[in-house]
């Protein structure tokens, strides 16, 4: 070091003690969180988020036929609706198919969207990356945050649903698709697994917003791009011409949590949709990665 | 190692800032940044001049690493960017291109966003750092109002308090005062005086000359992408020192005077106009050609240089001290504006 850097007032200098360098990545990744947590936008997100299962719960006490076992309206979730007389644990997984055709990939794809695209439209990318925060170690902590977001909203959800479904339609053993009856408890444990398993869809989801964010410095555009894939690919996946290109789309796994309610459980479907979660998320963060490491920041 | 070669690499560890060649070309082929060699020694005040669009802005995201250099190389404190970004940017602090913070944090939350951002930063004294920072712009008191209701002088300062985060050895700031009232200027001069007593260096572009003439050391001037000046302010000025010129008809004789009374830089001119006034005599008088002698007044009196060349029986026609202003020198290497050059 030069006499001039000795010079300078050091009081409150820095730390080199390995273990702090590890509370410096927590603490970055905290205030990620904080901020992503904190943003007025996000907060109304999950409470519209939360709001959608007590809504289709009073929709659906509502409008079934009184004696049980009737047939509520039939939208995709048919199979589920017949299940939730006496059985509130059931309003959970009706949610969760209801609200994973748009309404949780619209919650995760904003926030994901927005992540290097919203920074770069405020230019406070150019900042981070000067502090510096580093190109990977900031895509790290984007996407891990994209990843509680995700978790977030999708317990949101579930957890929701899980209560107003309790108080509305009761709760009692549960009976499965394939017409097992199984303790209440065991019944919990389904929920756990099949929220879960939408999780990592989300998360995964949340890698293809994540990179197309990358790309752009206009956060709406990402967010947009975004959803049309989702739009796109449930599409392709309801054509029957498309049927052998199907198991490759994005969102063809996404519902193949009913899986989970039959005994004995259908592994091999469960296993390949989170093999598709995987790879989709590991090419898309590479993309994300790729582009992020090489390009000039302009804005 | 040839010996050479060891002390070029002490020599540019001893800069703050080095470039050598360093060039942008952006993809739509236009050329931003040519063959930019930048010398900024430690400790100085370095004013990086040139109109907009010169490539004052594109220069330093390439020193930064956020844009990626087509060819050249760049350091900062010896170290070359943009593969040591993550090594040297903590001992940097910046301001590129106007502030940019989250309209929906408030300004304390903003530093600390930023400040969280850096891995050499302590926890422990971040809540003082920020406080410090805050108070050292002046901006303690709006500390909990949300950046987007800041008027644009305090979204200044807030920047520049980031750039105070954490103890540096050099301050980059890009047009600082753009867009700055002439006090808050004047406040933003103050505080790089301050920045640079502490014994950093500081970088600071502008595209005006008046604004970094009263603290600059060094300066370098860029046009068209090229850097057309570089040195200390002084030298600068040297060039703008005050010169006589002499109008004569016997330009050797003048010429030998002013080299005898010492000035230096003597430059002869022969005009050869006809401007005797008696334009219509249809003579051309070879006696009446014109001719132009100028030199470096120096410390000689004008009215001592009037005697000395009426003593020495030359026939002076006219005679002038020009002092060019470095605002004057400043447009001649950046030229006059106005046009769009590219």
């Amino acid at each position: 070091m030069s006499s001039v850097d000795l010079a300078l007032p050091r009081e409150t200098g820095r730390p080199a003690e390995p273990a702090a360098s590890v509370r410096a990545e927590l603490r970055f990744f905290a205030n990620e969180l904080r901020i992503t947590f904190y943003r007025r936008r996000n907060q109304v997100l999950l409470l519209v988020t939360a709001l959608f299962p007590i809504v289709i719960g009073i929709g659906l006490k509502v409008s079934m036929p009184h004696g049980g076992g009737g047939r509520g309206p039939g939208a995709s979730g048919a199979a589920y609706f017949s299940q939730l007389a006496g059985n509130g644990v059931f309003l959970t997984f009706v949610a969760l198919s209801l609200l994973l055709i748009l309404v949780l990939p619209v919650v995760v794809g904003v926030v994901a969207g927005d992540s290097v695209a919203g920074e770069a439209g405020y230019g406070t990318l150019r900042y981070l990356l000067a502090v510096p925060a580093g190109r990977t170690r900031l895509l790290a902590v984007k996407y891990a945050t994209i990843v509680v977001w995700a978790v977030s909203a999708t317990f949101v959800v579930s957890v929701i649903g899980l209560l107003v479904g309790v108080a509305l339609f009761g709760a009692g053993p549960v009976t499965l698709l394939s017409g097992t009856t199984v303790s209440l408890a065991d019944g919990l444990v389904h929920v756990l697994w099949v929220t879960l398993y939408v999780c990592a869809a989300m998360a995964a989801f949340g890698a293809i917003a994540l990179a197309i964010s990358t790309f752009t410095e206009h956060a709406i555009g990402a967010i947009a791009a975004a959803m049309l894939i989702v739009v796109a690919s449930e599409v392709v996946d309801n054509i029957p011409q498309f049927a052998p290109v199907a198991p490759y789309i994005p969102t063809h796994w996404w519902l193949s949590f009913d899986s989970l309610l039959r005994t004995p459980i259908d592994t091999t479907t469960l296993w390949h949709g989170l093999l598709s979660f995987l790879v989709y998320a590991v090419v898309f963060l590479s993309i994300a990665w790729a582009r992020f490491t090489s390009s000039d920041v302009t804005s | 190692m040839t010996q050479g070669e060891e002390r070029t690499e002490l020599a540019t560890a001893e800069l703050a800032v080095a470039s050598s060649a360093l060039t942008k070309r952006f993809r739509g082929g236009q050329l931003a940044v040519d063959h930019v060699d930048l010398v900024v020694p430690r400790g100085a005040v370095y004013g990086f001049l040139g109109p907009n669009g010169s490539g004052k802005t594109t220069t330093i995201r390439m020193l930064l690493g956020l844009a990626f250099p087509t060819s050249g190389t760049a350091q900062l404190l010896g170290v070359p960017m943009p593969e040591g970004s993550t090594r040297v940017l903590s001992r940097v602090g910046s301001l590129v291109e106007g502030p940019a913070f989250y309209p929906y944090l408030s300004g304390w939350d903003n530093l600390a966003r930023y400040d969280s951002a850096d891995r050499t930063a302590s926890v422990r004294t971040a809540k003082a750092r920020i406080g410090e920072a805050m108070e050292r712009v002046g901006l303690t008191g709006a500390a909990k109002k949300k950046f987007r209701n800041y008027s644009l002088g305090m979204k200044q300062r807030l920047a520049i308090a980031a750039a105070l985060l954490t103890p540096r050895d050099l301050i980059i700031l890009d047009e600082p005062t753009n867009g700055l009232d002439p006090q808050g200027t004047r406040e933003v001069r103050t505080l790089v005086r301050q920045i640079a007593a502490d014994g950093i260096t500081v970088f600071v572009s502008s595209h005006l000359l008046a604004e970094v003439e009263q603290v600059s050391t060094h300066v370098g001037v860029m046009r068209l992408g090229k850097l057309v000046f570089q040195g200390e302010l002084a030298a600068l000025r040297r060039t703008a020192a005050p010169r006589i010129a002499v109008r004569t008809g016997d330009t050797e004789a003048a010429a030998e005077v002013l080299a005898k009374l010492g000035l230096a830089d003597t430059v002869l001119v022969t005009t050869g106009l006809v401007t005797t006034g008696l334009v219509n005599t249809g003579q051309v008088n070879p006696g009446l050609t014109d001719g132009l002698v100028t030199a470096e007044l120096g410390e000689v009196a004008p009215e001592r240089v009037t005697a000395e060349l009426v003593h020495a029986g030359v026939g002076v026609r006219g005679l002038s001290v020009e002092a060019p202003s470095l605002e004057d020198l400043f447009v001649g290497l950046t030229g006059e504006g106005f046009d769009v050059e590219r």
